[in-house]
């Protein structure tokens, strides 16, 4: 690193001054680091304990009269016994239902789930006919989850891999710390949605709320609408040929590409002006503090 | 944590006290402190007053409480006789709640004022159409001891209290009348952190605190505006600029039911909204308490404010 004067600092730009004591080794490109499922790596997605389950095998389980904690342990139940696909009936908006299923499953959920609804997933595909509440599909692993009516707020929060697709509009912080997998949705989505985003990439087809990306590290968003505003170090960069190509397949699959095309999309990556985690600290650092 | 929600019913009338005391129910997980109603009926014509003279622990010091409550309660009736209120009914509703329904045309404000001078006393509410209940317990407990499961009426909003600010004391429950304008309560999921430099300047136009607790400010910030002749729609509009903190808050007017969201919808709220009815609550599963069919709910985004018709 060149040495700078304070005074010379003192009349830089913050951008001028961040490259100057080095604290971005990185140009901005819109780069995303993120992994494609492959359904071929079956044994990347199975643990060795997961029941065998044949997905021609069916059963309803009624909810009605039940507590989560024990939807939760009847499906583990019904899964040892083989059943790949459930079809649960009158959720009725009750939290925590179908959470920490590890292992592959067809589960139809008949209704609207409540707070932290299938979270902790890792390899099922779930289809919810209704709405879901606050926090849906937090930290999924893989596996595909796809909500065919509106959804709460921090919907897919630290999820790592996986689709998570709501066809209707969804609330804020969407995709908050999100760490690899896509995240899509059909509508619209709220405010400081992929807030503190590291990996994976958002597709949102309607608008998005104001602080959109903000301090994120990594990742892509994708906004078919408008953006109220970019967070902090998010930045919109070209959306090129490999993003339109990625994009229609992947909205094709849900039944969500629009009638025009996906040209319009405005794509939002991190600017990286934050970005100083491979450099040492710079004693300099504290001048510009 | 606390729970919040309201409902209103379209243009007819229904039993708002039993569907509020089923979505309450479902919410009890988020404060099992306290529990509070305030739902809208018809007084025919005249007004109706909740009052209570003492907390909930103040009966347990002992059986010379009963006499203090006589001479508290007569204290209230000889004041109301002075300033010519024409009492046309008066229930006793616990050992401590009070009910009343009365025609009255001179100053409420200082009517209001000169009651809460007893001892104990605290007006929960006034209004042609507000009857603000609220008690320490859940939702099926205080409807039971107040007899709310036939009450009639259009629409109303109801909290779940968990404390985080201040006491478990009927006093710091919600839903908290707008004193001392009529028919207007308030109900609040949140934390305002600009709460003392809010009530300081209230204080200093004038207006009384009852209470520690932040979700007050709220009523009386209401009232405030309502005073000056602003709107219930640009009143909550206004307060996502000047109250800071995280907050979602209901208040119910006699004939309107408004909402508004801060500006990091950091509190959460389902609406569901339809011709008839529109319900509202911090977890859809209380509006599932009264909807079981399948329905289409949404949440309200940040800084979000919308006000319903009766």
């Amino acid at each position: 690193m060149a040495s700078v004067t304070e005074n010379e600092l003192k009349s830089m730009t913050q951008e001028e001054r961040v490259k100057a004591l080095g604290m971005t080794s990185e140009q901005l490109t819109g780069r995303s680091m993120f992994m494609e499922f492959d359904p071929g790596e079956t044994e990347r997605f199975e643990y060795p304990w997961a029941p065998k389950v044949d997905f021609n095998k069916r059963t309803e389980l009624d909810s009605d009269n039940m507590t989560s904690t024990e939807v939760n342990t009847e499906i583990r139940k019904l899964m040892n016994e083989g059943y790949g696909t459930i079809v649960l009936k009158n959720p009725r908006g009750k939290h925590s239902l179908a959470v920490g299923i590890l292992s592959k499953l067809n589960l139809i959920i008949e209704g609207s789930t409540g707070y932290f609804g299938v979270g902790l997933l890792d390899g099922p595909n779930v289809r919810v006919n209704g709405r879901v509440g606050w926090s849906c599909g937090e930290n999924m692993m893989s596996g595909t989850v796809l909500i065919e009516k509106n959804a709460g707020s921090t919907f897919g929060a630290a999820i790592r891999g996986g689709d998570l697709v709501c066809k209707g509009s969804v609330g804020s912080r969407t995709g908050i710390d999100m760490k690899g997998g896509t995240i899509i949705v059909g509508g619209d989505t709220g405010a400081l949605s992929g807030f503190m985003m590291q990996r994976g990439r958002m597709i949102v087809c309607g608008n998005a709320g104001k602080n959109l990306g903000d301090s994120m590290y990594d990742g892509t968003i994708y906004v078919g609408g408008s953006i109220k505003s970019c967070g902090v170090d998010a930045v919109e960069a070209e959306l090129t040929q490999v993003d339109k190509d990625w994009l229609e397949r992947k909205l094709k699959l849900y039944g969500l590409l629009p009638s025009k095309g996906v040209d319009h999309f405005t794509k939002v990556v991190a600017g990286k002006m934050l970005w100083n985690y491979d450099n040492l600290e710079p004693t300099e650092k504290k001048l510009i503090l | 944590m606390c729970g919040i929600a309201g409902l209103i019913h379209r243009g007819k009338k229904s039993t708002v006290g039993s569907e509020m005391t089923q979505m309450l129910q479902a919410l009890k997980h988020r404060g099992p402190d306290s529990t509070g109603y305030a739902v809208y009926g018809e007084a025919g014509g005249g007004l109706v007053m909740r009052l209570k003279i003492a907390e909930a622990d103040d009966m347990d010091r002992g059986s010379g409480i009963y006499a203090e409550l006589d001479r508290r309660i007569n204290a209230v009736d000889g004041i109301l006789k002075e300033h010519g209120v024409k009492v046309s009914k008066k229930e006793k509703v616990t050992d401590y709640a009070y009910r009343y329904e009365y025609t009255f045309t001179g100053d409420l404000g200082k009517l209001a004022e000169h009651v809460e001078e007893v001892e104990g006393a605290e007006i929960l509410s006034i209004g042609k159409g507000l009857e603000l209940i609220k008690d320490l317990g859940d939702a099926a407990v205080v409807s039971e001891a107040y007899g709310l499961k036939a009450f009639q009426g259009t629409h109303g909003i109801g909290h779940t209290r968990m404390a985080t600010e201040s006491d478990v004391d009927i006093r710091s429950a919600h839903p908290y009348w707008a004193f001392p304008y009529n028919d207007v309560s308030v109900v609040h999921n949140g934390q305002i952190t600009n709460y003392w430099i809010m009530r300081r300047q209230m204080e200093k136009k004038g207006h009384r605190f009852t209470s520690n607790c932040d979700s007050e400010l709220l009523a009386v910030y209401t009232a405030h505006n309502l005073s000056l002749g602003t709107s219930l729609e640009d009143s909550l509009r206004q307060s996502i600029g000047e109250i800071d903190g995280v907050f979602t808050y209901l208040v119910a007017t006699k004939d309107q039911l408004g909402m508004a969201k801060d500006t990091m919808a950091a509190k959460p709220l389902v609406l569901y909204e339809s011709d008839e009815l529109i319900a509202m609550a911090s977890e859809e599963v209380a509006i599932r308490a009264i909807l079981p069919e399948e329905i289409d709910t949404s949440d309200p985004y940040d800084e979000e404010v919308r006000v319903w018709q009766a």
